[in-house]
C-alpha cells in the first residue's frame, strides 16, 4: 500500500508541474527574473499549493499516526545552521542559472532532451558531493 | 504580464499540493522531491516506496501530454551552464535538506523556520541570479 500511495503522490505533483507550466524552465526563468515581462505565476502555484496542504497538514497533524504508517516521519531538526544557509543559497543561484528545481527536471525526463538528462546527471553528482562533503 | 497564466497555476499549485498532502496523510512523509530522489539512489533504507514515487514524478507530464493535445514545454540547450547549475542545485539542496516542494511548500505550511528561511534565500538568490544574467 505505501508503495501505491507514493505513486499516485508523486504521480499529482508531477502533474501539476506540468499544468502549471513550472516543467518548462522558461517559465520559471520568467518568475524569477524581475524586469517588465515579469510573470507572477509562480507565486500563485506556490499558493495554491500552500493553501491545500497547510489545510490538511493542520487538520491531520492531531491524529496520533498515519493512515498506512505506524508513525509520522517528519524531520525533527529546529536550528537555523550553515548547511541550511550555504545550501538554500547554492541551490537558488543554480535555480536562476536554468530554471530547474529537483521536481520539474525529473518531471522532464522523458522529454529525452541532452540539457535536462546532463543537469540530472550534475544533480545527482551534487547530491552525492553533499553525501561525502560535510560542511 | 501577457504571459501570466492565472488558471493553470492555481489548479497545478493545488494538485502539487494534493499529492504532497496524500504523502503526509497516509505515510506520514514529507514529500521533498530532492530529498526522495537522493534518498533513493544513495540508502537502501526504504527505496522501494521513494522509486514508486519517482515513477509517478516522471509519469506525470506523460499523462498530461496523452490528455491535452497541445501540451509541451521547453528543455535547456545543452552547454556548461547545465553542468554548473545541475551542480549547484544538487549540493545545494542536499546540504540544504530540501528545495521547492519539501522547504517551499511542506515546510512552509508546517511553519517550520528552517524552511521559511530556506525558501526566501533559494528564491533571493535564484531572483538575483537570473534577474543578473537575463
Amino acid at each position: 500500500m505505501p508503495i501505491i500511495i507514493a505513486f499516485i503522490a508523486g504521480l499529482l505533483m508531477s502533474v501539476g508541474i506540468a499544468y502549471s507550466q513550472m516543467i518548462d524552465p522558461e517559465k520559471v526563468l520568467g518568475f524569477l527574473t524581475l524586469n517588465a515581462n515579469w510573470d507572477p505565476s509562480l507565486m500563485l502555484v506556490m499558493a495554491a499549493g500552500l493553501a491545500v496542504y497547510s489545510s490538511g497538514y493542520w487538520l491531520f497533524a492531531k491524529k496520533d499516526k498515519p493512515l498506512f504508517a505506524p508513525h509520522f516521519s517528519m524531520p525533527g531538526k529546529k536550528d537555523l545552521d550553515k548547511p541550511l544557509v550555504i545550501g538554500s543559497l547554492l541551490f537558488g543561484a543554480g535555480w536562476g542559472l536554468i530554471g530547474y528545481c529537483p521536481g520539474p527536471a525529473l518531471a522532464a525526463i522523458s522529454s529525452g532532451s541532452s540539457g535536462t538528462l546532463v543537469f540530472i546527471a550534475a544533480m545527482v553528482a551534487g547530491w552525492f558531493i553533499s553525501r561525502k562533503l560535510a560542511i | 504580464m501577457d504571459n501570466f497564466t492565472p488558471y493553470t497555476a492555481l489548479i497545478g499549485g493545488g494538485m502539487i499540493g494534493l499529492g504532497a498532502l496524500i504523502l503526509f496523510v497516509f505515510s506520514g512523509r514529507v514529500a521533498g522531491i530532492s530529498g526522495i530522489a537522493s534518498s533513493a539512489l544513495f540508502s537502501s533504507d526504504g527505496r522501494s516506496w521513494r522509486l514508486a514515487f519517482l515513477a509517478g514524478v516522471i509519469a506525470g507530464p506523460l499523462l498530461v501530454g496523452s490528455l491535452i493535445t497541445d501540451f509541451n514545454y521547453s528543455t535547456p540547450e545543452l552547454s556548461w551552464q547545465v553542468v554548473v547549475a545541475g551542480l549547484l542545485v544538487g549540493v545545494g539542496t542536499g546540504w540544504g535538506s530540501g528545495c521547492t516542494s519539501g522547504h517551499g511548500i511542506c515546510g512552509i505550511s508546517r511553519l517550520s523556520p528552517r524552511s521559511i528561511t530556506a525558501t526566501l534565500l533559494f528564491m533571493l538568490s535564484g531572483v538575483v541570479v537570473a534577474t543578473l544574467l537575463r
